[in-house]
């Protein structure tokens, strides 16, 4: 089986530029990826995009070809839906197709157009991707299902909101040196704490932003890579992808993210390596409680220990494991339908030693990148390795 | 979104109207796991011989939140407390009613009643603590 190379990322920049269509960011993102691929764009067997929001927020649906257009891209294309973990499941896609000799190289990525729809439009649209008929009709905004998460968190293993605020400072700490994160502005515990308040427990410093961008990446199989002399050092080599029930209501566990454990455990065997081989993570980090339960489904901290993990130093910058150096969601931004493949492009950098904050991650060779849609009933996790 | 009052959704208007009138049901499988309409498979064990159950009188909340800053279809009854409560072999989300939302605790014993949005107008599951 056929390594997945990482030709080439690109990303725009993350913020607010409401009058910046979808296609003009995937545009955007394209091009800088091509052109660190050295990858001709004839030689583009299909493109595979991730979008969630675009009929509210652009009123357009059928985004993949017209995202194949705006890259220049004369291919079949397909746009692929999950909520927040919209092209992390287009980047598992294209790994399979690669690694069953289906393709040898594609143009992977996703945008996300959201600051146009104004606060309280966005978080409508963002509502829409939990269960309608029995969570959005009872209020619940993506904000409160997250802090049902987290009081449950707090009465099942303890902790408490200073602990969250942890995350965050950490988090924007980290995007201080990434000119792409929409906020490149350190933060206090104190600003998290008397931040005003969103969803109980969480504040406004304890949500990442609404943001526009894109992402996107040139994949290739290994033999591509090597025939066309390609530098692409880092390969994709674990691919994993777990769900769960739909409203919160119905999970087996609500300070929990069983999805995300099951896709960690499948990327993992795919890739061969454990827990204990990550040096550096990518984690969604919607709200702050997301980012420990991410840690504890990746079995990067043991469960009920996640909460502890920035405030006492092991996932900081010069910690044992580094985790979001890309400034995370939080801070770098959080376009959605974006998002998985950005994170992808961060790891990448970051292992190639091209990333901002690759000093802190010397010598590292494995890196993951987890992507979790809506409450966490998608989450996708990619396993990323130094191979050349 | 804005214009739901504008859809139907058999199964769940059907379940709105029965708990409004105090007749709660849920869905039983032959092999006695619950879940809530509409549905017409078991998500548990994919058996399709549903049948309704009438719900328990009373649930627990299990976890809470107080939205400060809601949807547009709940501007107006911002702050509010949503809680998931179950009742027996089925959890609910609804938004806790007739209480303080800064004294909605974990653990908390509540009876279903269907509440009305100040914004909307619009029916909306509520637990009111027993
Ligand atoms: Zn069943």
């Amino acid at each position: 089986m056929s390594d997945v190379r990482v030709a080439g990322t690109g990303l725009t920049p993350f913020g607010n530029s409401p009058e910046r269509t979808g296609r003009d960011l995937f545009a955007e993102a394209s091009i800088t990826a091509f052109e660190a691929s050295g990858v001709p764009r004839d030689d583009v067997e299909a493109v595979l995009y991730g979008n969630f929001m675009g009929e509210l927020s652009e009123h357009q649906g059928h985004q993949g070809p017209l995202m194949a257009e705006a890259a220049g891209v004369r291919a079949p294309a397909t746009r692929y839906e999950s909520a927040c973990a919209s092209s992390g499941t287009a980047v598992r896609e294209a790994v399979k197709r690669i690694r069953n000799g289906e393709n040898d190289v594609l143009l992977v990525g996703g945008a996300e157009r959201m600051t146009n729809l104004g606060t309280a439009g966005a978080t409508e649209a963002l509502a829409i991707a939990a269960d309608d008929l029995w969570e959005v009709r009872a209020g619940v905004t993506f904000p409160g299902a997250y802090a049902l998460m987290a009081q449950a968190y707090f009465d099942e293993f303890g902790g408490e909101h200073e602990d969250l605020a942890h995350i965050a400072v950490k988090n924007h700490a980290n995007a201080l040196n990434n000119d792409k994160a929409q906020y490149q502005r350190a933060i206090e515990v104190s600003d998290v704490l008397e931040a005003p308040p969103v969803s109980e427990p969480l504040g406004l410093y304890d949500a990442c932003p609404i943001s526009d961008g894109a992402a996107a990446l040139v994949l290739t199989s290994e033999s591509y890579a090597e025939e066309h002399d390609l530098e692409a050092p880092v390969a994709i080599t674990g691919t994993g992808q777990g769900g769960d029930r739909m409203a919160l209501h119905d999970r087996e566990h609500l300070a929990r993210s069983p999805a995300a454990r099951a896709a960690g455990e499948e990327a993992y065997a795919d890739a061969g390596v454990d827990a204990g081989d990550v040096d550096l993570a990518e984690v969604h980090d919607c709200f702050t409680i997301a980012e420990v339960l991410a840690l504890e489904a990746l079995d990067l901290e043991p469960i009920g220990e996640g909460i502890s993990a920035a405030r006492d130093g092991r996932t900081t910058a010069d910690g044992e494991t580094p985790i979001n150096l890309s400034g995370g969601l939080k801070a770098k931004g959080h376009p959605v339908g974006a998002t998985g493949a950005s994170q992808i492009a961060e790891v990448t950098d970051l292992l190639a030693g091209e990333h901002p904050n690759s000093e802190h991650v010397d010598g590292a060779t494995t890196g993951v990148a987890h992507n979790a849609g809506g409450t966490v009933a998608s989450a996708t996790v990619h396993v990323l390795e130094v191979v050349a | 979104m804005s214009d739901a009052e504008s859809v139907a959704d058999a199964g769940f208007d059907e379940w709105l109207e029965a708990a409004a009138d105090g007749e709660a049901y849920f869905l039983e499988c032959a092999n006695g796991h619950g879940s809530l309409p509409p549905r017409r498979v078991c998500p548990d064990c994919g058996s399709t011989d549903l049948a309704e159950s009438e719900l328990p009188d009373t649930g627990n909340i299990q976890t809470f939140t107080v939205t400060h800053v809601p949807t547009p279809a709940f501007e107006e009854d911002a702050p509010y407390a949503n809680a998931i409560a179950d009742f027996g072999s089925v959890g609910i989300t609804g938004q806790v009613i007739g209480v303080d939302p800064g004294d909605v605790e974990t653990g908390m014993t509540v009876e279903l009643e269907i509440a009305i949005s100040e914004t909307t107008a619009e029916r909306v599951i509520g637990f009111r603590p027993a």
